[in-house]
């Protein structure tokens, strides 16, 4: 047989059926849903008169519009065509029967939390959610992906996905990591050496001796951003690390199943000699603290660095490196220590785990933020706050002048009251730098949470390492 | 769906390169539960001042683009999230096809459950047809799926790949979900074999 990578072994494990054109329906282990893209596909159900085809393999629960803070119960707080969409996904919730962690559960938070805090993300399992930040779930070796509404309205009804196989790609990060660095360095720095296009048509399978060292929190921060990329899904294949997060989670398999479950997961690995359609390797040693200076994703540059001009760009880059450093308000040449910045946001599924939350206490214990800084620290579960609050981590950050709120998407995306207003600067430990993503006309700068905490300190883009 | 067979009209020229659906449609829009609707909304913050005048000089606000059906645009169009309001959008706008060096994976495959026919074409090929969209109302180009042929105003003909199933879909305007129902035995068959192989998914 000839050797396989772990995606061909992910995908061939889940193959339901192949059509003459390879069209393939692929079988999906996990859905999870939540308000914003499930409404129209549960309606498409109900028109058509379908049911859910696997309830038992469905988990919704509503993150991006919910207030994260205290007293949202309270109608109020939502406006009033966000407070229709949580509505939406508790009534079809309800009606087609799949597990649901409403708002006033303490299990809720963003969806891509709570899925592997609860057991539900497992290795060699397929995952879809109707979100592209999906590619979280590769931490574990699972294949997990965005899809559509209409693929969500598929796949509710079906439990199978029309797919075409994605190429391979590794991208290997060698060596250790140095002091102040991070897995969101890791993955930023990726980014920045392949574009944001760059993965487009592969699905990328992280290795190396810098990866293998990474928590699960950190793997997580590593696969969610690879879509960012531009590839379907990150994966990174289990090992000890990831049995022992998942062992004893409420949904992971138990005794037998267990043993089962672990002699499986274990064959859950690239081949020697597997094909990669693309190799792409960083030296861990060589990768430093970064910051995005512009607003897509591939703009990033170490925190020593400036700002580039759009003359150090070619082709279509130039026009939108100048449309950029307009938008960002910066100057070509500025130091990128040197800027300003008013909001610090804490949080999102690529940074709202309770590691990187001790990260964040580690830099400001007994210190307070700069005077009139809007910093915020939102947890990305329910769970995950209870825990902060168990381990102190709650008191330090009330403490130095963070508020401390409760679970949610909050500022990531601001579709909830949490936003940036216009000319606002945030240091942003979230995913996307897009113009307007955390408000109209906010600026946003994507850092470590490390980073995040140096700059709620110092008021200004910080190097973590001259803090430690 | 609605089919997609043939299509003459005007082409607008967006070359910005990573337009990304937050600038498609921004996140203040994708409340709405509903599918339609979305089309007075693309685009939104570069199409509008806040005060909800149009910016004269966006392309789709120009006299001669108001009522394109064609988008030429830069490389790595779509990326970011994956929610459908964005073809929703523009399908919703008027615009049935989208043409790039490259698209993101998620909107590209959105495009085609929604009449959207987005395609892929060599840097040069795609600057021929921004040069000929750029020439405004008067040059209209013609996209042709069945033949996989687009046609400039100056009668320049450019050939594009497209898979198979998806254009069959996209010219028979099919239902995803009904042709995945037919096989339905082949998916028991799996569904069966797996809970024994993987009794603990």
């Amino acid at each position: 047989m000839s050797p396989k990578t772990l995606y061909d072994k992910i995908w061939d494990a889940h193959v339901a059926h192949v059509s003459d054109d390879g069209t393939t329906l692929l079988y999906i282990d996990r859905h999870l849903v939540h308000e914003v893209t499930s409404a129209q596909a549960f309606e498409g159900l109900r028109i058509a008169g379908r049911k859910v085809h696997a309830p038992d393999k469905t988990i919704a629960v509503p993150d991006h519009n919910v207030p994260t803070t205290q007293g949202r119960e309270d109608p109020a707080q939502m406006t009033e065509e966000s407070r229709i969409q949580v509505a939406a996904l508790d009534t079809n919730a309800k009606e087609f029967g799949v597990h649901y962690y409403p708002v006033s559960d303490v299990r809720q938070g963003i969806v891509h939390i709570v899925g592997p805090e609860q057991g539900w993300t497992l290795p060699g399992m397929t995952v879809v959610c109707g979100d592209s930040h999906t590619a979280t779930h590769g931490a574990f070796g699972a294949l997990a992906h965005g899809i559509g509404t209409s693929e969500v309205e598929h796949v509710l009804a079906t439990q199978t996905l029309i797919q075409q196989k994605s190429k391979n790609m590794k991208v290997e990060i060698t060596g250790k990591l140095m002091p102040g660095v991070t897995a969101k360095d890791i993955t930023l720095a990726v980014i920045g050496e392949t574009g944001t296009g760059g993965g487009t048509g592969y699905v990328i399978e992280y290795t190396g001796e810098a990866i293998r060292d990474l928590s699960m929190e950190g793997r997580m921060t590593v696969c969610n951003m690879a879509i960012e990329g531009g590839a379907r899904a990150g994966l990174i294949a289990p090992d000890q690390t990831t049995y022992d997060y998942v062992n004893g989670r409420p949904h992971a398999p138990k005794g037998a199943q267990w043993e089962a479950a672990l002699n499986w997961w274990k064959t859950l690995f690239t081949d020697e000699g597997a094909h990669f359609d693309k190799v792409v390797t960083l030296k861990g040693e060589d990768i430093a603290p970064v910051v995005t200076w512009g607003t897509s994703p591939e703009d990033v540059l170490p925190i020593t660095g400036f700002v580039p001009s759009p003359s150090d760009f070619t082709g279509g880059k130039v026009d939108a490196a100048a449309r950029s450093i307009e938008y960002m308000g910066l100057t070509p040449g500025q130091k990128l220590t040197d800027i300003e910045i008013d909001t610090v946001f804490i949080g999102s599924c690529t940074n709202g785990r309770i590691e990187d939350f001790r990260a964040v206490a580690e830099v400001v214990k007994g210190k307070k933020i700069k005077d009139g800084m809007r910093a915020m620290i939102v947890p990305g579960s329910g769970l995950v706050r209870l825990q902060a609050e168990e381990e102190g981590l709650a008191k330090i950050f009330e403490d130095a002048g963070f508020e401390w709120r409760l679970a949610g998407c909050s500022m990531c995306l601001a579709m909830n009251p949490d936003q940036l207003s216009e000319g606002e600067r945030c240091a942003s430990t979230s995913n996307r730098n897009f113009e307007g993503r955390q408000g109209y006309k906010g600026r946003t700068h994507l850092v470590s949470p490390a980073m995040a905490a140096a700059a709620a300190l110092t008021g200004r883009l910080t190097d973590i390492r001259d803090l430690i | 769906m609605e089919k997609f067979e043939k299509l003459t009209g005007i082409a607008a020229p967006m070359p910005l390169v990573n337009i990304d659906t937050d600038m498609i449609i921004p996140k203040i829009f994708l409340k709405s539960i509903a599918r339609t609707g979305f089309g007075k909304n693309l685009f939104d913050e570069m199409r509008f001042n806040r005060d909800g005048t149009e910016i004269e000089d966006f392309v789709l606000n120009k006299p001669q683009y108001r009522s394109a059906e064609i988008l030429v645009a830069g490389d790595n169009f779509g990326c970011g999230s994956s929610r459908e309001h964005a073809p929703w959008a523009i399908a919703d706008f008027g615009i049935k096809c989208v043409v790039s060096t490259s698209f993101a994976d998620i909107f590209f495959n959105n495009c085609f459950k929604n009449g959207i026919l987005p395609i892929v074409l060599p840097q040069e090929q795609v600057d021929l047809l921004m040069k000929d969209a750029e020439k405004g109302a008067n040059a209209r180009m013609t996209v042709d799926l069945e033949s996989q042929e687009i046609t400039t105003s100056d009668g320049e003909v450019v050939a594009f790949n497209v898979d198979a199933f998806k254009k069959h879909c996209l010219l028979e305007g099919l239902d995803d979900i009904g042709l995945t129902m037919e096989k339905k035995a082949s998916v028991d068959a799996f569904e069966a074999q797996a809970s024994q192989a993987r009794p603990w998914v």
